[in-house]
């Protein structure tokens, strides 16, 4: 039975109506529903709550700051031994030297490929799995309670397992990624169409509404909330495993870099490669929170 | 099914006015301008053991405005959910009838106690809806801007629900109910989340667009007063049963307090209160 079936049949409807998703569903994170659909009905075209005091942006980063200044005071006068932890500046001169060299914008090259390709496949896995079973009774019955058994599993332990059947090579790593991701993104996207209004989904079948137009206008965004939560879990993920698989063994990539900086005892490279990785979960989550932004930006939640 | 040129479910908003803002376009549409009568035989409706209807016999003519008043849990939404064929009756006959008495298609919408407003689609994109699927978004923009002309909403076109007070959305779910201009409305409580002052505004809004447009009317309210000043006939629904049908001879438009009125509600309330 396809969804298009399903929802024209009706049943759909009635199914959502009748289940209760269990509450240990989530575990990835709380569904903003609840408290989006609170903010909707609490806002009523009052402004937010004004800034308290103008030097609130530049507030938060003081501490960091003055955290990097003592350590770099720390190392010029000697307290902290190069061979513990490499000064900031000697970290600076190792990014810049790799820069020069081109071996930071591969490494980071290959490392972001491998994150993405990684989460496009689970995610787009866990994703389908999470509508399939969101909207059809069938699908949910055939591979629910397999996946929930699997996600109990952690995915990092199989590694042993994960070298005998794939070796060390891109396909190992690839794999345990895609594994890590898709369980964040089928939970929240499952939990997501499950939870759509259910007054809503009779409204679109009173107007008319069944398949995927019915998908389209009406479970589709309102699942999007809980998606959203689903991929920001999923990039964290997606990073921890990444440099797990390639510390293990690789021979590109910013795990790579960092191993074999190790066993020359070169720290500036090793933290070097620790604030990449930083650098590269951050831009991630920067990105997730833009195109979350966008697409929910008629939830007051959302506005600003 | 008549096709025509497509009349605006909301007449009283002037082409003119809306072609001020738009460049008019020529669009085809089929519609129904036909309100649907209706005729009920016996109908029951029960869930499991719990017989919520007992056999109700009514006859609505096309065009009507019939208020059904009665005690929580006595079967109200039920009926008017039959009525709008989102549940089938577990016995008798639900029929919807022309003026003359012939068999019709009636075009029913339900309007409900919560607006429903999808909240990703702004007010407009809201109404379209109304007009279901596949109408091109032209067409279904200009029907939408007309129907949120005729709640007093032109302001709101653009917006966002989450931006709008209660009583706004309630019109903006109004709007799209009549975008495709029923033979028959049903509405369920459509006014008791709104605050009193809201409330009196809204009933005058219900009364305009029912005049303006002609369909058959079914209210439902827990409001004996909003019944008498709205309806040309209020029923009393007990128990599953109809415990009183009764005709408002009044003129409209009413003023709230008319003694003659008052005295209908009290009445009314007396029935439903089991003191009559
Ligand atoms: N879908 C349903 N399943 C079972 N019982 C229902 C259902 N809908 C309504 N009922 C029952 O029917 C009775 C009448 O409900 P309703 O028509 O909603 O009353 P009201 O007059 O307050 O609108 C109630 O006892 C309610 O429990
Ligand atoms: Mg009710």
């Amino acid at each position: 039975m396809t969804i298009v079936d399903t929802f024209a049949e009706g049943r759909g409807l009635r199914r959502i109506r009748e289940d209760r998703v269990p509450s240990t569903a989530n575990e990835y994170g709380k569904p903003p529903k609840g408290a989006a659909e609170k903010a909707v009905r609490a806002n009523d075209g009052q402004p937010s709550r004004p800034r308290s005091f103008s030097g609130g942006a530049f507030l938060p980063y003081l501490l960091p700051v003055i955290l990097v200044i003592l350590w770099q005071a720390g190392s010029s006068a000697g307290f902290i031994s190069d061979r513990i932890m490499p000064s900031p500046v000697a970290v600076i001169a190792a990014f810049w030297e790799r820069l020069l060299s081109g071996e930071l914008a591969r490494d980071v090259g290959v490392s972001g490929a491998r994150a993405l390709s990684g989460l496009l496949i689970g995610g787009s896995i866990g994703f389908l799995l999470g509508i399939a079973n969101g909207v059809s009774k069938l699908s949910e019955q055939l591979t629910d309670t397999t996946l929930q058994m699997l996600r109990t599993i952690p995915h990092l332990a199989m590694i042993p397992l994960v070298i005998l059947w794939f070796g060390i090579g891109e396909e190992a790593k690839l794999f345990l990624t895609s594994l890590g991701v898709l369980f964040p993104i089928y939970l929240n996207t499952y939990h997501g169409v499950k939870n759509v209004d259910r007054d809503l989904i009779e409204m679109g079948q009173i107007y008319g509404m069944s398949g995927w137009s019915l998908f389209r206008k009406v479970i589709f965004p309102g699942a999007l909330p809980s998606i959203f939560v689903g991929l920001r879990y999923a990039l964290g993920i997606m990073w921890l495993t990444l440099i797990v698989s390639e510390s293990i063994a690789a021979n590109s990539g910013i795990g790579y870099m960092a191993n074999t900086a190790r066993e020359f005892m070169m720290t500036d490279v090793v933290v070097l490669a620790l604030v990449i990785y930083a650098a590269l979960g951050k831009l991630a989550d920067v990105i997730a929170r833009t195109l979350e932004r966008t697409a929910l930006s008629w939830n007051p939640a959302y506005q600003r | 099914m008549p096709i025509g040129p497509y009349q605006s479910p909301l007449a009283f908003i002037s082409d003119a006015e809306l072609d001020s803002h738009h460049a008019a376009q020529p669009v085809e549409y089929q519609a129904s301008p036909q309100p649907a009568g209706l005729r009920l035989r016996g109908v029951e409706k029960r869930f499991g053991d719990n017989q919520v209807l007992r056999g109700i016999d009514l006859d609505v003519p096309a065009g009507q405005f019939v208020a059904i008043v009665g005690k929580s849990g006595c079967g109200k939404s039920t009926l008017l959910r039959l009525l709008v064929g989102l549940d089938d009756p577990t016995g008798g006959r639900i029929e919807f009838v022309d003026e003359a008495g012939e068999a019709v298609e009636p075009n029913s919408r339900i309007v409900f106690q919560e607006p429903r407003l999808l909240p990703w689609f702004s007010v407009a994109d809201n109404v379209a809806v109304g007009l279901g699927d596949g109408v091109p978004k032209a067409f279904g923009r200009r029907e939408a801007e007309r129907a949120l002309a005729g709640v007093q909403l032109s302001d709101k076109v653009k917006d966002w629900p989450s931006k709008l007070s209660g009583g706004q959305r309630q019109r903006v779910a109004l709007a799209r109910a009549l975008v495709s201009r029923p033979g028959l409305l049903a509405l369920d409580e459509p006014l008791g989340a709104l605050d009193a002052l809201t409330r009196l505004g809204m009933q005058d809004l219900v009364t305009d667009v029912w005049r303006e447009l002609g369909f058959t009317a079914v209210l439902v309210t827990h409001d004996v007063g909003e019944a008498v000043h709205l309806a040309d006939r209020v029923i009393v629904l007990d128990e599953g049963r109809i415990s009183l049908d009764l005709e408002i001879p009044r003129d409209r438009p009413r003023r709230y307090g008319e003694p003659a009125l008052a005295e209908i509600e009290g009445k009314l309330l007396d029935t439903i209160l089991g003191k009559a």
